[in-house]
């Protein structure tokens, strides 16, 4: 399970590395989209996968042998939580950007560059 | 959004039958959140997601109307709710953000526990849903123009 | 008022802000009245943590009375304490230059709550103990900087704030892999935990991977090079406050966060990858300071200046020695203030010339000569001449480079001085000296006096940092040893643990 997870991060950061670099404004915001997913998958993976129960304890029981790690879990939809926010942010300004350059292209962004 | 009065009359109808439904189910998953699944996020998600529903089958004018507040006071009281939320443990003289709870048995009801981590869950509940309306009603907008 | 109580108030009193801002938008007025209350008294709490810390030591607070090291802490030591009242200085700075300056658009569309929401992940960044909270309040002042970037509209603004944001995620995606493969590795993420549990880990390959990553997503939030390229691209487009506020703090989070890990999780003493520390402050202060040659608008001479001094500071890092960072820490102190004030000068300018570009500028020596004097105080403390608070961080960290025998890094040092040097005289001689090119009115308003106020109060400060350079030196002196010996950090957040 460990190294089918690994390969689904590898791809998933090959994923968005290409499309980042890609001269289309849109498959920009994609490729950020898939880089946070993979960082997220990266958390999960590296912190140790369990088969066993989901950190949630019923009242007046003691704590079974092994439960999945709930900080793993936490940190993870905290991120996405993040991401989720900075993303709906991404579009409305590829949204605004392609309003005022009027092309979906990354060659017509080169004004302040120079 | 572009004057559509085509919509259909299945999401129309669907739309007025979901809506209450969402609404109180973004409500339940708010209270339960504290020892179950579920909290202010995702309680904010749910009930924004009900907003926009409506947005989608009339307007956003009538979405505007139907939450009757501005998406900008939501985020703004919500925020102010969870900022409160934390202070409150330091008035009785206790460290910043910990969790003060207060029993009560209510007629008819039985025991219900109150504190500051549901006054928390509530800010985040108001401030997600007004980011996440604020940010759909001004993309919306541009359509109409 | 304990000073354990004390750290939660320049995180509160920005959200309290931001909050108050936000339900108030219908009113403009209210909004100034709260951002200026609120700014005062960020600076009022700042200055009472630092006098605080400096009497009682680090203090820590656990959030919600969870204990470190399952809790989330707020830790302020000296370099945290330090940073949040220079936030503070910058923060009253701007918010006075603000109201004097901003049109109505801006301020209806949220421009303080997102001033002060800015803030507060600024100065949560500075003071939280925890690694995972540091990227939520990364985050908190990311979206806010977003936001703000893109205030108004322009073309320009898009165009610079796609390549901010782009590079800006790239950097949290980073930051966050390599948390994750910090708590697979230690099952920790309190800082001060994990400064116990990696020093266990010193032979594994992994602890270089995880701090090179480290490295690369917080050289790209300090603007370092090679990885610098959205900050001259964007930090010219928004209003001047803006750039003003992204100039003094933005950056500097990210070398707050660089002198943060790599004293305290990766000490470098002997670390593999100081050497690509040092060879990246050199390369990072000549390349900034030969952008700066080349430019000829205003604006964008001080973006590329911004990143020559972040060299000097990443320099003070990569030496590592009790005097460099002591240098380190005072060129942050100098730094954060000059910066600002010198885009603020550059926003009087404007409104006195009518531009920002050199070639159409020019006379203003005659028509303002106030103006020469307030952009001359900065202009030579960035160059680094005596007596003005530039000069001591320079002469600090030269001396300290030539203690370590790095000759090239001391010379690269030298001659970015000499080229910052030629880069002021040539906005003298292009603004101030030459005749003006055409006598047209510039058609703005000219400057109000609570513009020239904030660059006043800026001027009077850097003059007074360099003529008392002694406390502040001592204030550095104590700051650089708490870095350089961390377990009085550690301490004061897990409590004396066996």
């Amino acid at each position: 399970m460990n190294t089918l997870l690994a390969i689904c991060v590898g791809v998933l950061y090959s994923a968005a590395i290409y499309l980042i670099l890609r001269r289309s404004i849109v498959k920009l915001v994609i490729g950020l989209v898939l880089l946070s997913n993979a960082s997220n998958l990266l958390i999960f993976t590296a912190s140790g996968l369990t088969r066993e129960a989901p950190p949630l304890i019923p009242e007046g029981e003691s704590m079974p042998a092994i439960v999945a790690d709930p900080l793993a879990q936490a940190l993870i939809l905290t991120a996405i939580v993040i991401g989720f926010g900075v993303l709906a942010f991404a579009v409305v300004l590829i949204r605004r950007a392609y309003e005022v350059v009027e092309a979906d292209d990354m060659d017509q962004m080169k004004g302040t560059d120079t | 959004m572009k004057p559509v009065p085509e919509h259909s009359l299945i999401l129309r109808v669907t739309g007025l039958f979901i809506l209450p439904l969402l609404i109180l189910f973004s409500l339940f998953l708010l209270l339960r959140g504290h020892n179950e699944p579920g909290g202010g996020f995702i309680a904010g998600l749910v009930a924004a997601s009900a907003v926009a529903l409506h947005m989608f089958f009339t307007s956003v004018e009538a979405a505007r109307r139907m939450i009757a507040v501005d998406p900008r006071d939501l985020i703004g009281w919500g925020l102010l709710i969870a900022i409160a939320s934390g202070l409150a443990p330091i008035l009785s003289g206790r460290p910043f953000m910990e969790a003060r709870w207060i029993e009560m048995t209510v007629p008819a009801f039985g025991l219900v526990k109150a504190g500051t981590p549901l006054l928390f869950d509530l800010g985040v509940y108001l401030v997600v849903t007004g980011t996440v309306l604020a940010i759909l009603f001004s993309l919306a907008e541009d359509d109409v123009q | 008022m304990s000073t354990n109580t004390l750290i939660v108030l320049p995180l509160l009193i920005p959200l309290l802000a931001a909050a108050l801002c936000l339900a108030s938008w219908r009113s403009v007025l209210a909004q100034r009245l709260i951002s200026l209350v609120a700014v005062l008294g960020l600076l009022a709490a700042a200055v009472a943590l630092v006098h605080g810390i400096w009497q009682d030591g680090i203090a820590v607070l656990h959030l919600g009375n969870w204990k470190a090291p399952y809790g989330i802490v707020v830790v302020a030591d000296l370099l945290g304490a330090i940073m949040v009242l220079l936030a503070a200085i910058t923060a009253t700075a701007i918010a006075l230059y603000s109201l004097g300056s901003l049109e109505r658009a801006p301020e209806q569309f949220g421009y303080y709550p997102l001033m002060h929401l800015l803030i507060a992940g600024v100065c949560g960044a500075f003071l939280t103990g925890d690694i995972f909270n540091l990227y939520v309040w990364f985050e908190v002042m990311l979206v806010a900087s977003f936001a703000l970037l893109i205030l108004g509209g322009e073309r320009a603004q898009m165009e610079g704030a796609i390549k901010y944001v782009t590079l800006n995620l790239v950097s949290s995606a980073l930051f966050l892999a390599a948390i994750g493969l910090l708590y697979g590795l230690t099952g920790t993420l309190n800082m001060a935990d994990l400064a116990v549990k990696l020093a266990d880990h010193q032979d594994n390959p992994m602890v270089e991977v995880v701090a090179g990553l480290f490295l690369v997503a917080f050289g790209i939030k300090a603007g370092v090079f090679p990885l610098f390229f959205w900050l001259p691209a964007s930090y010219h487009t928004p209003r001047i406050a803006v750039s003003s506020l992204f100039a003094g703090l933005l950056t500097k989070v990210g070398v707050y966060a660089l002198f943060r890990t790599f004293s305290l999780m990766f000490p470098l003493d002997e670390f593999v990858l100081r050497p690509v520390l040092l060879a990246m402050a050199g390369a990072t202060m000549l390349v900034g300071v030969l952008g700066a040659a080349a430019q000829f608008e205003f604006r964008r001479i001080l973006s590329f200046h911004i990143i020559s001094q972040i060299g000097y500071m990443v320099m003070a890092l990569a030496l590592f020695t009790p005097l460099a960072l002591i240098g380190g820490i005072f060129y942050i102190i100098h730094h954060i203030i000059v910066k600002s004030n010198l885009f603020l000068v550059a926003g009087l300018t404007y409104r006195l010339g009518g531009s920002y570009e050199l070639k159409a500028l020019g006379g203003l020596y005659k028509r303002a000569p106030w103006l020469a004097v307030v952009f001359l105080i900065p202009a030579f403390s960035l160059a680094g001449l005596p007596p003005l608070s530039g000069f001591f961080g320079k002469f600090i960290l030269i001396r300290a480079g030539v203690d370590a025998g790095s000759w090239a890094l001391v010379t690269v040092a030298l001659i970015v001085g000499l080229l910052t040097l030629y880069s002021m005289t040539k906005i003298w001689a292009e603004v101030f000296w030459k005749p003006a090119p055409s006598e047209a009115d510039p058609g703005v308003p000219p400057p109000g006096s609570l513009m020239i106020l904030p660059v006043a109060m800026l001027c009077v400060l850097t003059v007074a940092i360099g003529i008392g350079a002694e406390p502040v030196y001592r204030l550095s002196e104590r700051t650089a040893a708490q870095l350089l010996d961390p377990s009085g950090y550690i301490n004061a957040v897990l409590g004396d643990q066996p």
